[in-house]
């Protein structure tokens, strides 16, 4: 990129050479979309907006792809849904009120391809990232979360990549001081080369301190602090997020940023203090496309224009040029617009934490967005054309030509076994694979005490943090998403995934009351990965609004496929819910003796994308559990009146490897032993052994309740028509689980087998 | 009782500390790193967390901190002093304790429920346990690996002033499973695992009876009002 180098481009010199060559499309712009920039300005852009432009219009920060279909988020809504719904999409990041005077931001992000390329900075920036949008909102973070996807556990590439993720996300939010609560690992050679990496963050406020991003108030200072800039992510957001890798392997490394969490956490405090002290009027941290989304959002989100003196910009390299600098994605910044009389007051609180400030202009009435370099004007835009009214896209959809054959394709008639040995050398196998394994490999290299709040983490159906210290009040996440289930049928797949996600946090105790996603899918250009994203936009929309709990924002990533072969969709939805009071929260095992286990809900022959599909006989086809969110609804409020008496000592929801995966999981979470028998299942719902321990029908899970509490726990179920059925009972005396009639798992067997994949493969 | 918790830049766990003091009964006083004033405290805890990012070595930086001057002179004067993790780093980088921390020898950050051996109880932070008390509290560091000359082990070893040893499983390769030490007078004592995260029912290690419900930590901060009530 030498063009670069070359001395400003003014818009004088804009108008005064209009036939100069631009490199459009080095920048990632195609010629219509130069010409459109063209036909708003009335001239051809300067090499600076040329820079603006061509990121913000990046698939990555514009959505054009997806801007169509995501509107469903906002239209399919009831009046409950909006009722807590303090902040909804479009901002940083949403806001729900939790009662009490408290408000809850949460959001998930991609920071996919950075990853693939620099695995360690890509994920750490990749937290960093969604952290700053947290505390834009005003919030201070108080949870991170991970949702990762990786190539086949044993490809060699597949260490380098989970060494660096891992590492990288261990390393910044460990430094951050931000407990990581949970989150998901799952391995495919789908995601060979394009693996994913989703970070969320979740922060809490009191209401009264909810900051938006804008910029209002002519004269008003806009303040550039935090970090300083370099020449690090430059175009990551046009060219490396917004395109496909070529089958070449990882080129972009100067596109990935470097992160450094020391600066965040210090901005953190800095941005909490200046909040406290009510000295900022509209922040927007600085992400992709840094200076030239933050400035173009702010003024475009205010009621005037913006002044920007570029050369005031705090350097690391001085050699950049203004094009750079408006480009690049340096990490670890905030701008802020603050009234000239609170100035003094905000250069002090920042210079308490030696966080470098520079005053870069001001809030103007002109309507436009004016950036000078050294005196001559480089920029002069209508500040939505750059970050609001972008090109918008009705990309050609097609339904896939091979989808049908692959639905006809059931695992229904694969071989089941039916010997009590083989049911279980299965099911030892489903729970050494490597999406079933212990991942405690890699969740003990992240802190989850920190902050003192933690209820619930990994390995928990959710996690849970403490808001109030006082009252007990609380919430609970959980992020969920099957890519194989959504590669058979989009729709229902992204309806499985919110409703596992929902299920997860019912299993808690909390209440669901909110859904934050993020869309991994591949090229938009290809008509049925645009398929496979209305489809499933759809789903997610429909689902919401079924269950009444409100999309508040999220992220959609495209370009995730090597050469011509797109990832399976991967929508992560997260489903935040509250609780009253974090002391009645429920364990996912087993602690308690003497207990009556229960399993809450009807088991089908739906073995279709299952684990047990994959693992046992390597096979993907059919289709994907039945789904009915009425009954996703009916059980979470059976658990949330369950977990509000006090009812139940631990749940644990059903999905990937069924019953099985589910029953032994609760014998190792605390280590207290089993008896259970299948008999009744099985004459019940009609099924057979093997269809019984690993079908992943929906709306179950398996519940233990004290004995004096069986009554009032049926009473419960019974007044909602829930199915139940008792299982067994937990057994100190047993060592592991006993499946009655069938065979026996002792616990260190157990444990062995579980433990043992990811260190195999990763190290000790 | 007033015990200060020093926040530096990068402090993680001053607000932790900060609960376990309220929880064990004395009143929490935040100081901050960039003064020399140390409010009158009657005993200074030093947080964990990655101070100054840990640039240097990890602790050293913050050892030279405005405050640590006269934290360093408090600590001569026999007020008790608590560095956890990053604390105990910073101690060993000001001496006020011997020895130094290192990588992890597996070189992973690693976070678990530490099983310890109390074997010093008559340290300003140790005296409310029993004579050898075994507990669990949470450990979480990537640098926590303590090492020493073979000479000042003997001398750890030989004056009784190793005061909590890994039980179970040494989860970072320090010399003769070393969690925590103190100095002679027994006022200055760090360690690496993190007695504020068990404080709090609810929020702590899980034990046998219950999720979460292991309070083993709150001894340490109990100890020194124990020890403040004595001398008042």
């Amino acid at each position: 990129m030498t063009y670069l180098r070359a001395a400003a481009d003014t818009v004088a010199n804009a108008i005064a050479t209009p036939e100069k060559m631009q490199p459009y499309s080095a920048l990632g712009l195609k010629s219509d979309e130069y010409d459109m920039i063209r036909e708003i300005l009335g001239r051809r852009p300067t090499s600076g907006e040329l820079a603006m432009y061509s990121v913000m219009w990046s698939e990555h920060c514009s959505y054009k792809s997806s801007k169509i279909y995501l509107r469903q988020f906002g239209e399919k809504v009831s009046p409950k849904m909006k009722k807590d719904l303090m902040v909804g999409m479009g901002e940083n990041a949403g806001v729900v009120d939790v009662g009490e005077g408290w408000a809850v931001t949460f959001k998930i992000e991609s920071h996919n391809h950075p990853s693939y390329i620099e695995p360690f900075q890509g994920a750490a920036t990749g937290v960093g990232g969604i952290v700053r949008d947290i505390i834009s909102m005003g919030a201070r973070p108080v949870a991170v979360m991970d949702a990762l996807r990786f190539g086949k556990i044993d490809d060699p590439d597949t260490a380098r990549v989970v060494h660096g993720v891992v590492s990288g996300i261990s390393f910044y939010g460990n430094c951050l001081g931000l407990p990581n609560i949970g989150g998901e690992t799952w391995f495919d050679p789908i995601y060979q080369g394009n693996p994913l990496v989703n970070a969320l963050s979740v922060g809490v406020l009191r209401h009264e301190d909810l900051h938006l991003a804008n910029a209002r108030g002519v004269g008003n200072k806009v303040v550039l602090f935090g970090a300083r800039t370099g020449g690090d992510g430059i175009g990551g957001a046009s060219i490396l997020a917004s395109d496909t890798f070529s089958a070449g392997g990882p080129t972009k490394r100067p596109a990935v940023q470097v992160g450094d969490p020391f600066a965040e956490k210090v901005l953190i405090e800095c941005c909490l203090e200046l909040f406290a002290q009510k000295l900022v009027e509209g922040i927007q941290d600085l992400g992709a496309a840094g200076i030239s989304c933050a400035t173009s959002e702010l003024a475009s989100n205010g009621d005037g224009g913006m002044f920007i003196e570029l050369e005031r910009v705090l350097l690391r390299d001085p050699t950049l040029t203004a094009e750079e600098i408006l480009m690049s994605e340096s990490q670890e910044r905030m701008m802020a617009i603050v009234t000239p009389e609170k100035l003094a007051g905000f250069m002090a609180v920042t210079a308490k934490w030696d966080v470098e400030t520079s005053v870069l202009g001001e809030v103007t009435d002109t309507g436009r967005l004016i950036i000078n370099w050294h005196g001559e004007e480089i920029v002069n835009v209508l500040p939505r054309t750059v970050a609001v009214d972008g090109p918008v896209y009705t990309r050609p959809v097609a339904y896939p030509t091979w989808l049908d054959a692959l639905q006809a394709d059931t695992a229904a008639i694969l071989p089941r076994p039916t010997d009590a040995t083989e049911l279980r050398a299965q099911l030892l196998q489903l729970l050494g694979s490597p999406n079933l394994a212990d991942a405690s490999w890699i969740t003990d290299q992240y802190d989850r005490y920190v902050m003192g709040n933690t209820a619930l983490s990994f390995p928990d159906d959710g996690g849970m943090i403490r808001v109030d210290e006082e009252s007990g009040l609380g919430f609970a996440i959980a992020t969920d998403a099957n890519g194989r289930y959504c590669q058979l049928d989009p729709y229902q797949g992204a309806q499985l995934a919110l409703a596992e996600a929902y299920r997860n946090v019912a299993a808690t105790g909390a209440k669901p009351v909110a859904v934050s996603d993020c869309l991994n899918f591949g090229s938009p250009e290809n008509p049925e990965v645009m398929w496979q994203f209305s489809q499933t936009v759809e789903g997610l929309a429909d689902g919401c609004l079924e269950l009444e709990i409100p999309v508040t924002g999220g992220n959609v990533s495209f370009y995730n496929q090597t050469g011509d072969k797109p990832i399976h969709p991967t929508p992560v939805v997260a489903v935040l819910g509250v609780i009253d009071d974090v002391g009645r929260r429920i364990p996912s095992g087993w602690q308690d003796e003497g207990h009556n286990i229960y399993l809450l809900g009807a088991t089908a022959l739906e073995l279709d994308g299952s684990a047990w599909a994959g693992v046992i006989h390597d096979h993907l086809g059919g289709r994907p559990p039945a789904v009915s969110l009425p009954n996703e609804a009916a059980l979470a409020s059976l658990l949330h009146a369950a977990a509000a008496q006090s009812l139940i000592a631990s749940a644990h929801d059903l999905s990937d490897g069924g019953l099985a995966t589910a029953l032994v999981e609760c014998v190792m979470r605390f280590g207290m032993g089993a008896r259970v028998w299948l008999d009744e299942v099985i004459l019940r719902d009609g099924v057979d052994a093997a269809t019984a321990l690993f079908s992943e029908s929906s709306g179950r899970m398996i519940v233990s309740v004290p004995r004096e509490d069986d009554v009032k726990f049926l009473g419960l179920c019974k007044g909602r028509d829930y199915p139940v059925l008792r299982l067994g009972v937990t057994d100190a005396n047993e060592d592991g689980l006993t499946v009655q009639g069938l065979f026996e798992l002792p616990l260190r067997e157990l444990r062995a087998v579980h433990q043992a994949t990811l260190p195999a493969h990763f190290g000790a | 009782m007033r015990i200060g918790v020093v926040t530096f830049p990068g402090s993680l766990d001053d607000r932790d500390a900060q609960r376990a003091v309220r929880l064990a009964g004395a009143s929490a006083v935040a100081l901050w790193h960039g003064t020399h004033d140390l409010e009158g405290v009657d005993a200074i805890v030093l947080p964990g967390g990655f101070s100054y990012g840990d640039y240097l070595r990890c602790g050293a930086i913050a050892s030279h901190s405005p405050i640590m001057a006269e934290i360093i002179e408090a600590a001569e004067r026999g007020v008790p002093v608590l560095g956890i993790c990053n604390g105990f780093q910073m101690l060993t980088e000001a001496h006020l304790l011997p020895g130094g921390l290192i990588r992890n020898d597996h070189g992973n950050f690693i976070c678990r429920d530490q099983g310890l051996r109390v074997e010093n109880n008559s340290t300003a932070w140790t005296n409310g346990f029993a004579a050898n008390a075994e507990i669990t509290i949470p450990l979480k560091n990537g640098e926590g690996g303590f090492i020493a000359s073979a000479e000042t082990i003997a001398e750890l070893e030989g004056e009784g002033r190793v005061v909590v040893r890994y039980l179970g499983m040494n989860p970072n390769g320090s010399i003769n499973d070393i969690a925590g030490i103190s100095n002679q007078r027994g006022n200055v004592v760090g360690l690496m695992p993190h007695p504020e995260h068990a404080v709090e029912e609810g929020f702590g290690p899980d034990t046998a009876s219950a999720m979460r419900s292991g309070t083993d930590g709150l001894t340490f901060f109990t100890s020194a009002l124990i020890g403040f009530l004595a001398t008042v």
